[in-house]
This record gives C-alpha cells, sequence and structure tokens, in this order.
C-alpha cells in the first residue's frame, strides 16, 4: 500500500490508493459504531443461548429461557377460560328458556359458540350456517327438530340418527318406491306443491292422506316430534320441483348428524345452540 | 488523524463548547425552556370531559383506542387526522429547511435540546471549557471523581425526568405516579423509563454531535431542501480573510480568535464553509459578534447569509433583502400544501358528526328465504355514539316500504347504544314473499340512525339482495 497522502484541497489524509487518478479521502467510521457492531454480534449469539434457535435433527434447541410460543398460546387460553369461568359456570346453570339476549353472559355464548361452529359444524353447514341441500339452512325459520334454544341444544347434543347416541333423534321415512306405483308417486309429487289444502280432491290428495298425513299432517304442515319437515312452506331441503320430489318420495332422505355432547363440552353444547338460536330463526 | 491510516475506525473526539452570551444564545435557551416545559408538563393538565371519559388534556390510550386532545377526540378510524398532521410536519419541516435551513436541528431538535441541557448541566459542574479540558485532561483522582460522579447522576436524573414524562401521556398521570412509587405501575411503564433514561443519558451526555453525523438520516436529506437562497449560518470570508492580529495591518476581520469554533457544539470550524455537521444552531455568530464588537468592527462577519449573495456582497453591493430570499416558488408552494392539508383538516374535524354508522352487509348467504317464502337480508351494522352520555339510537330503513325491520334482541325499532362506544347490531330486513325487492337481484337501500335525544342523524347506502328470479 502506499503511504497516504494528504489531499490539498481538503487537507484530508487519502487511503493511499488511486484508480484511473480518482481517489478516496480516509473518512473512517467511528469507533463506537465497531462496538456497537460487536454487541450485535454477542446480543445474537446470546439470543440463540436464551431462545429456541439452532435447529437440530428433530426439532431446535429449546433455549435456556424455555420460551415456546405453543406455551405463550396454551398460557393466554387458560388465562382467558380462567378469566371467563365465572361465565363458563353461569352458562352451565342457565335456564335456557330464560335466556335473557341482552347479558354478558349470552354475547359470551354466542361468541363462544360462533368460534366452535366455525371449527365444527361449519364443514356441513356452512361458515354463514346457510347449509346446502340435504343440510339444514340454520338461517331460516324452519325447523325440523324445534327451534327454541333448548331443542336446538337437544340436536346439537344427541344428534340425528345416528348410532352412537341412543337419545339421537330418529325417525326414517320409508322408500315409496318399494311401497307405491311410479304413478302414484308422481300423482302425490303434483299434489304436494298445492299444501296446505286438507281433504283435497283427486288420487294426490288420497295418496297423501293415505300414505303421507300420518307423519306430515293432513295439511302437511309436518311434525316436529318426528322430524318430519313441513310439507307447506317455501323451504326445501332437497329441492321443492317435481323430480327431486320424486326421488325424495321414491328413495326417501334422512340426514344424519353426530352427537356432538360426545365430542364437546356441555358448555360448548349450550354455547353453540345459543350461536344457531342467535341466528334469526330462533323461536 | 495521524494514526487513523492504521485503523478504520476512529475514536470520537471530546468537544468542550464554551459558554456564550448573545441573541441566538437566548433564543435558544427560551425554545428549551419552552420545549421541555411543553414536554414535561403537558400531561399534567386536565380538561373536563364529563363522568365516563378521561380528565386528562391529552392523553394516548392504547388499550382504549383513544386519542385525547384538549376538546377533540380521536377514534382509531380517524387515524387520517394523525396522518395528516404528520404529514403537516414534514411538509414544516421542508419549508423551513428551504428557509431558514437547518433550523429544526438547531433549535428544536430534541437531541440538540437536551444536549444543551446536559451542557449546562456539565458546565455547573466542571466549569466552562478551559476547566472541562483541564479536567478530562487529568489523571483520575477524587476530585475529578466527585465532578464526574455528581454530574453523571444529575443527567441520569433527567433523563428518568424524561423518561418518566414518557410514559404519562399514555396512562392518567395522577395515578401512574402514584403507582410508578408504590412500584404497583404495569412492567411495560417501567421498561419504557428505563429505556427512554438510557437513551437520555447516553445521547446526551456522550453521544451528541455523533447523533446528528452518523445516526440522524436528516442532514443527508437535507441538502434536496436547501439552495443558494436558503439562509443559513455562514462566514464572510471575504470580509475575515486573510486572517490576523488587530494589530497585523494586512489582517481582515477575522482576528482567528478561535471564539468560533470553541463554542461550536459539533466541534467544527465555521469558517471551512458549509459543512454537512453543523446543525446551525448560531453560537458562532453569538461568539463572533461578541468578538467583534469588542473589536469595534463591524458585526456579523458570523451570520446568517444566502450563499447566492456571496459575489454581490464581493463586489460591494448590499445584499438582496431578506423576504426576497424566503419568498421563492419552492417556499410558497411548501406553504400552500401546508395550509391546504391544514384546512381540509380543520374543516374535516368541525364536520365530524357526533353519531356515526357502518354497515356491513352480510353476504353468506347473500340472502334466507324463510318459511313463509319472503326473503330476508342481514346487516351487521355499527353504531357509534361519541356522546359522553347514553344516547337512544333509532334505526330505519329506507328503499321499499314493504319491508319489515327487526333489531337482533329488540322488539323496538331503537337501541340504547353506551356513552363513547360503538355497538354492534344485527339488523334483519325482509321482504314479503313475491313483493317487487324479494324477486329483484339487487334492491338500494339506505340505513338511517337517528339520536332519538337530538334528532342527529346519519345514513349509509347499501343494497337488499332479492332471489333474482323476477329480473
Amino acid at each position: 500500500m502506499d503511504k497516504p497522502r494528504v489531499d490539498e484541497l481538503t487537507g484530508r489524509e487519502t487511503m493511499g490508493h488511486e484508480f484511473d487518478g480518482i481517489e478516496e479521502l480516509n473518512t473512517p467510521m467511528p469507533r463506537w459504531w465497531l462496538w456497537t457492531f460487536y454487541a450485535t454480534i454477542i446480543w445474537g449469539i446470546g439470543y440463540t443461548i436464551a431462545y429456541p434457535a439452532w435447529p437440530m435433527i428433530s426439532g431446535a434447541t429449546a433455549g435456556l429461557l424455555g420460551y415456546s410460543t405453543r406455551a405463550e398460546v396454551a398460557a393466554q387460553i387458560d388465562a382467558h377460560e380462567a378469566a371467563n369461568a365465572g361465565l363458563t359456570g353461569a352458562l352451565l346453570t342457565q335456564d335456557m328458556a330464560a335466556f335473557d339476549p341482552q347479558t354478558d353472559l349470552h354475547r359470551y355464548a354466542v361468541a363462544r359458540g360462533g368460534a366452535v361452529f366455525r371449527a365444527q359444524c361449519s364443514q356441513c353447514h356452512g361458515a354463514g350456517a346457510a347449509g346446502a341441500t340435504g343440510y339444514p339452512n340454520l338461517l331460516d325459520n324452519d325447523w325440523l327438530w324445534g327451534g327454541t334454544l333448548e331443542q336446538i341444544a337437544y340436536s346439537i347434543r344427541h344428534g340425528i340418527r345416528n348410532e352412537t347416541d341412543n337419545d339421537a333423534h330418529w325417525t326414517e321415512m320409508p322408500a315409496f318406491g318399494e311401497i307405491l306405483e311410479p304413478e302414484e308417486i308422481a300423482a302425490i309429487a303434483e299434489f304436494i306443491p298445492t299444501l296446505p289444502v286438507s281433504g283435497g280432491e283427486g288420487s294426490g290428495a288420497t295418496l297423501f292422506a293415505d300414505n303421507c298425513a300420518s307423519c306430515h299432517g293432513e295439511d302437511g304442515t309436518g311434525d316436529r316430534e318426528q322430524g318430519a319437515p313441513n310439507l307447506a312452506d317455501a323451504i326445501w331441503l332437497y329441492g321443492g320441483d317435481y323430480d327431486s320430489l320424486v326421488e325424495t318420495i321414491t328413495y326417501s332422505r334422512f340426514g344424519v348428524m353426530p352427537a356432538w355432547g360426545q365430542r364437546l363440552s356441555e358448555a360448548d353444547v349450550r354455547a353453540v345452540a345459543a350461536y344457531v338460536h342467535g341466528l334469526g330463526g330462533g323461536e | 488523524m495521524n494514526d487513523t491510516a492504521d485503523s478504520l475506525y476512529a475514536a470520537r473526539e471530546p468537544i468542550f463548547p464554551r459558554r456564550v452570551y448573545g441573541k441566538f444564545r437566548n433564543l435558544k435557551w427560551a425554545i428549551l425552556v419552552v420545549t421541555l416545559g411543553v414536554y414535561y408538563l403537558t400531561p399534567w393538565i386536565r380538561w373536563d370531559r364529563g363522568p365516563n371519559l378521561p380528565d386528562q388534556a391529552v392523553l394516548v390510550d392504547l388499550a382504549g383506542r383513544r386519542f385525547y386532545f384538549f376538546w377533540i377526540e380521536i377514534w382509531p378510524h380517524e387515524f387520517y387526522f394523525v396522518a395528516g398532521l404528520l404529514i403537516m410536519a414534514g411538509l414544516g419541516l421542508f419549508l423551513f429547511t428551504s428557509a431558514l435551513g437547518r433550523v429544526w436541528c438547531g433549535y428544536t431538535c430534541p437531541q440538540t435540546v437536551w444536549t444543551d441541557l446536559f451542557i449546562l448541566v456539565e458546565r455547573w459542574i466542571e466549569g466552562d471549557r478551559n476547566a472541562r479540558i483541564k479536567l478530562h485532561r487529568a489523571a483520575w483522582s477524587l476530585r475529578k471523581a466527585r465532578l464526574r460522579l455528581t454530574k453523571w447522576t444529575v443527567w441520569a436524573l433527567i433523563g428518568l425526568a424524561t423518561g418518566g414524562a414518557w410514559v404519562f401521556y399514555f396512562a392518567d398521570a395522577p395515578t401512574l405516579a402514584r403507582d410508578l412509587v408504590t412500584l404497583q405501575a404495569a412492567p411495560v411503564a417501567y421498561g419504557t423509563i428505563a429505556v427512554l433514561t438510557a437513551t437520555t443519558f447516553i445521547f446526551g451526555g456522550f453521544m451528541r454531535e455523533q447523533v446528528c453525523i452518523y445516526m440522524c438520516p436528516w442532514p443527508r436529506i437535507q441538502g434536496a431542501m436547501m439552495d443558494n437562497d436558503t439562509l443559513t449560518v455562514g462566514y464572510r470570508d471575504w470580509r475575515g480573510e486573510p486572517r490576523g492580529k488587530k494589530s497585523d495591518p494586512n489582517a481582515a476581520d477575522c482576528v482567528d480568535c478561535n471564539a468560533c469554533v470553541a463554542v461550536c457544539p459539533m466541534g467544527i470550524d465555521i469558517r471551512n464553509g458549509q459543512q454537512m455537521e453543523c446543525i446551525t444552531c448560531a453560537l458562532c455568530i453569538d461568539a463572533c459578534d461578541d468578538v467583534m464588537g469588542k473589536l469595534g468592527r463591524e458585526r456579523g462577519l458570523i451570520d446568517y447569509l444566502a450563499p447566492s449573495d456571496a459575489p454581490r456582497e464581493q463586489a460591494g453591493e448590499k445584499p438582496r433583502p431578506n423576504w426576497q430570499h424566503v419568498l421563492r416558488p419552492r417556499t410558497v408552494l411548501y406553504t400552500a400544501i401546508w395550509t391546504l392539508i391544514g384546512a381540509a383538516m380543520i374543516y374535516a374535524l368541525f364536520i365530524r358528526p357526533e353519531i356515526e354508522l357502518t354497515v356491513a352487509p352480510i353476504r353468506n348467504p347473500t340472502y334466507v328465504t324463510l318459511a313463509d317464502g319472503s326473503v330476508r337480508n342481514t346487516y351487521e351494522l355499527r353504531l357509534r355514539n361519541k356522546h359522553g352520555t347514553e344516547r337512544m339510537f333509532g334505526v330505519h330503513a329506507s328503499g321499499d316500504i314493504m319491508w319489515v325491520l327487526a333489531l337482533e334482541g329488540s322488539p323496538y325499532h331503537a337501541v340504547p347504544v353506551p356513552a363513547d362506544e360503538t355497538l354492534r347490531l344485527r339488523v334483519y330486513v325482509t321482504a314479503p314473499r313475491a313483493s317487487g325487492s324479494a324477486t329483484a337481484s339487487e334492491t338500494p337501500l339506505r340505513f338511517w340512525v337517528e339520536d332519538l335525544a337530538n334528532g342527529e342523524r346519519a345514513s349509509k347506502d347499501t343494497v337488499f339482495n332479492g332471489t333474482g328470479a323476477g329480473s
């Protein structure tokens, strides 16, 4: 390296090198900057010792402080549950028929139920609870097994037509394809959209009264005791057009829902019931 | 500097600014008192807002998501006011820098103000420049240790007060002060105070000019804001050179007394011309004017001057008046934009309603068919009551006379909204079976809320979704 030269114009030392006549002035970095740099390195090393950092064959070094984001989340969840313990207790003991929507308890139940719904129920009933063909829409005011809070909670707790819960709602519509002739089924399918009329004329009305009215009622308004759908309203779980009705009568339909009482806590069941009841169709 | 060739890094050379008297020094003392006073005292000003709201005049309530500034209350969705203030602050900085150079740096920057305060303490305890240089060079002794320790203690106390004042902006000051003393305040309060105490202590006591030269981006940006008409601290070298003793007949006005260098907090020689290090604190003007006055020579050898005046002055003409330097398209433009934003914000502030409504239509699903064939839409309304008292809000929907409105959990068309809160409310709008809006794909809908106490109203437009069968 050449001996540093003092630049005439600025009176400053040069770095002692020159490229095509261009020289560089010596502008040293402040020394504290270097110390800061070393301090960050030491801090970085300390950090990897204190916190999980170095990848191993499975997992990573745990770090001396034993910090883990999972443990932190778990602690936060525990803290929230502890803070909500009073509300959870009230939720379990509250008479659901007397659930006041203006209370903190109700707001807590709806918020908790919404979280459970999105995790457990939305797969079939949809994230917006609008359901799909064969999966009931929970937003409307038509209920197969009853729309009060207690009835909704029962349906959730025990489920529909499952093998695991003896208290599950259980009725099955016969497949009328094995009982009636296709022409008779066609006549019923043509009659159903004219409901509610009781004691109507014609073969469709007669066949309906003989085969269907025992469950769906003479006026076709259904029977919630048996989960028999109301055929006189505007809501069709499997479609209300002629072809869908023929298919439904011929092969019968029945949906299945798990007994959520076996999978969720009672508090969660009640919370989901409150959430579903509050979606707009609750009775 | 000879040893720097061996090392890529240079140690800080301590600077011992000498005491100076003069108009700029007095101005800086006044600004120091005012700015520090504002900073330390503001959290203690009380402002009555009614029973449900805090009575601190300036409060950033992070947990409650409110910013209180005297009679103004900013909600999170009104954060554009803060953004606007920041833009105005930036433009103000541009304006002042283009007109007067680095006045922000020299007079009002916290780094400058606190450094000034720290140097003042230093002088009180260790003496003026020469005494401090002597003490710096002296070997460690009991006296040096005592002086150093006293100085550091006072600095640390100032730092503690600085960090302490900061946290009072974020919580009720008297309560927090009591909690801090009784060790019951939140850990974050102590942590914030500790960090700010440490940074104040280090930046004001030991880093000083290093912060301006190496850490602050503004000295580098300012070059774009300044031009030849910018009034900035400079040396009239045509008057001062060649330097020499008063008795030297060949010498010009500068007597090379080094007063300008001795008082400089940045440790530079202004006679070398404009430098990146110069924060234009104007103390060299005071120092030089003092000397010139004693020598009976014209003041202003070092002065605020515009570089564009240099040739005129060298030719013996009078410099152009200051207003001609200040008033130029660039400063006019900055002022115009600054004023425009300020006016727009004041306007927005005054037309701000006390009640507000936002509507989020629930579009999963877009509509629900009910058992009787009617079609229902659900909307989530947010009703904001900015009053300090609970208000009854009436809710209406207009667009189709057939619509039936229902509020969640209420048989009425009105809900109480608590003071200073936002209420989330589900609202159901139902169109009868086969009605126009039930079968159309979309029908415009306007929600109204009305403060039943005073008739103040707010509205929001949205749409009602039907089955689309009739369109």
